[in-house]
């Protein structure tokens, strides 16, 4: 068996950018995740199943379909984006940006459960005792919930990562597939098989794929262990 | 001194709570009933974490909620220390910054409570690097009273605080929450369902059952006129000790009904001993008897007669300074002719006498 050739300039091309955006991607989604956690399992608001609903539209849409959303809204000719393109000259479709913003929306319903389910896992009397103790809302959130969840998470942020290094069809649409800008390692993948001989290439990139898949599953896995011994629970 | 006015409705599903009840806010208020009758939720509304549907909670001038006034304190504008039955730690930090976390946010509250001496109070000093999941169930009670302490309350609401903890291992709070009493100068309400735990700590009670509030008062007094859900009538009798009689083997104990003879105890002599004595060891006698071996005797007069069951009956008497109960069967009392307005002697066995270190 040929020892599989190094993965030539492209892919690692495809590869960091990858990294990029679902680095990215989890750094935007993370705060709307939290947000949404809070909202739907701890407040009151009459628009919480609204905020659910939303958030995870993209888990039953087809992923083309949010990209076509997403280029309807943010394109140079939609509301957004031509407000975005007349006001800062902004171009976001068919960029790098594009791929973030695509990618984030697309990893956002799983960070958002994973998020919930460790803010579920919260002992709300903790949550009390510490307002008996002096600490208002704001304040318990930060000094207890927050660094209560902050493995659960560490561990969907993880899982985000993983998931938005995997995003396809979002991108496609949305962000196209540009070689440097918007080509990354599913979409290399994607063109390698267009191409006649490509498969082992193809296979290559695959394999890439899937390694940093499973050390993100791994991860995340490993911190939600974290999370049940932070929470006394294990 | 300030009192605690507590006059609330609350709804918690199926269980209404409807309570009223007023007393000087000072020592240990022991807040005594069944499991079920509405203590926690009582707890919960003081601390504002559950809303009444209308009334008045207030410490002197001070209201934490009045419905009429639309006033509702958030719970942590109330400056109620809360100790769960479940302590309630925070996992995610170690027992001192469990200890510090209230003190930092104590609102401007002057520090009565001092850290180095709460520690040392409780016992928890040892334990300051420790996470929270690796104490015993009486190091953590121990360690969230220290914290709710030292968050300088107002007052501090005591939920429970033994029952979740083994059987053996009460002694390990017990004696704890006699110094907290003796030492925090600070009202405490101290909810329990236990007689014995309320009858070490007290100094007043309020009877709650079936969520409404049947009486409130100084301990003795309460829990010597009403009977308590699964346990035998009793008198309460707050007194001193005068003096130790080594030669014959007896403490003499002052109390308002005169002074008791009971078994030598090792409290020292000037210190607060609380006497309790079962109904059904009190007997009555109509004339003053010679040749008796009862130590304890004093005059009284009947006051009610209570029918308790076909044989028995509750003979509820005033003596100077104090009721006294005393259980008799019917047979006894048709025989001495016993009605309200008798006068009689009340005959109490030295030995016959509990005493709850006070």
């Amino acid at each position: 068996m040929a020892f599989p050739a190094l993965p030539d300039a492209p892919e690692w091309e495809a590869l960091r950018l990858s990294l990029l955006v679902a680095a990215l991607a989890v750094v935007i989604a993370l705060p709307f995740a939290v947000a949404s956690a809070w909202i739907v399992s701890r407040s009151r608001t009459p628009g919480r199943g609204v905020v659910n609903a939303l958030i995870h539209l993209p888990l039953v849409l087809p992923p083309i379909v949010i990209g076509y959303l997403l280029l309807v809204l943010l394109g140079v000719r939609g509301p957004i984006g031509h407000l975005l393109f007349t006001l800062f000259g902004l171009r976001i479709a068919f960029t790098t940006k594009a791929v973030v913003i695509a990618t984030a929306v697309m990893i956002l319903p799983v960070m958002a459960r994973s998020t919930r389910l460790a803010l579920d896992a919260i002992d709300r009397g903790l949550e009390a005792a510490a307002r008996t103790l002096g600490a208002s809302r704001a304040d318990v959130f930060a000094s207890v919930t927050l660094p209560l969840m902050a493995p659960g998470v560490l561990a969907a942020a993880a899982i985000g990562f993983t998931a938005a290094l995997g995003e396809f069809g979002a991108v496609i649409v949305f962000a196209a597939n540009i070689e440097g800008a918007t080509r990354t390692l599913p979409l290399a993948v994607y063109t390698a098989l267009q191409v006649p001989g490509g498969e082992s290439a193809a296979a290559r990139i695959a394999s890439i794929s899937i390694v940093l898949a499973l050390l993100g599953l791994a991860l995340s896995e490993w911190l939600n262990a974290r999370l049940r011994v932070r929470l006394g629970l294990a | 001194m300030s009192r605690l006015r507590i006059d609330i409705r609350v709804r918690r599903g199926d269980f209404n709570l409807d309570t009223r009840f007023e007393l000087p806010a000072a020592g240990v208020i022991a807040v005594l009933g069944p499991s079920g009758s509405g203590k926690t939720t009582l707890m919960s509304a003081i601390a504002g974490i559950l809303k009444p549907r209308e009334g008045v909670i207030a410490i002197g001038e001070e209201a934490f909620f009045d419905s009429a006034r639309k006033l509702d304190l958030p719970i942590e504008a109330r400056g109620c220390g809360f100790v769960f039955q479940d302590a309630r730690l925070f996992p995610h930090l170690s027992v001192e910054q469990n200890l510090s976390y209230g003190l930092a946010r104590r609102r401007g509250r002057p520090i009565t409570q001092e850290t180095s001496h709460v520690v040392e109070m409780l016992g928890i000093g040892h334990l300051a690097r420790r996470r929270p999941a690796t104490l015993s169930g009486g190091e953590r009670q121990r360690v969230a009273i220290g914290r709710a302490l030292l968050s300088q309350p107002r007052l501090l609401l005591l939920d429970e605080p033994i029952s979740a903890v083994d059987q053996d291992r009460k002694g390990e709070i017990l004696p704890y929450l006699e110094r907290l009493r003796d030492e925090a100068n600070l009202p405490i309400l101290y909810v329990s369902h236990a007689l014995d735990e309320v009858l070490r700590l007290a100094d007043q009670v309020v009877l709650i059952a079936g969520g409404r509030c049947e009486a409130a008062g100084a301990a003795a007094a309460v829990l010597s006129d009403h009977p308590i859900a699964g346990e035998r009538r009793i008198t309460v009798f707050d007194g001193s000790v005068l003096e130790h009689d080594r030669a014959i083997g007896l403490t003499c104990v002052s109390t308002a009904v005169g002074t008791f003879r009971i078994p030598m105890t090792d409290t020292l002599i000037g210190k607060r001993l609380r006497l309790v004595v079962e109904a059904r060891d009190v007997a009555l006698a109509t004339a003053e008897l010679m040749g008796l071996s009862i130590r304890n005797r004093f005059r009284a007069t009947i006051t009610r007669i209570e029918r308790l069951d076909p044989s028995q009956a509750l003979v509820a008497l005033s003596a100077s300074g104090g009721g006294v109960m005393a259980v008799l069967t019917h047979d006894a009392i048709a025989d001495l002719r016993l009605a309200p307005g008798a006068e009689v002697w009340c005959l109490v066995k030295s030995v016959a006498v509990d005493r709850v270190p006070g």
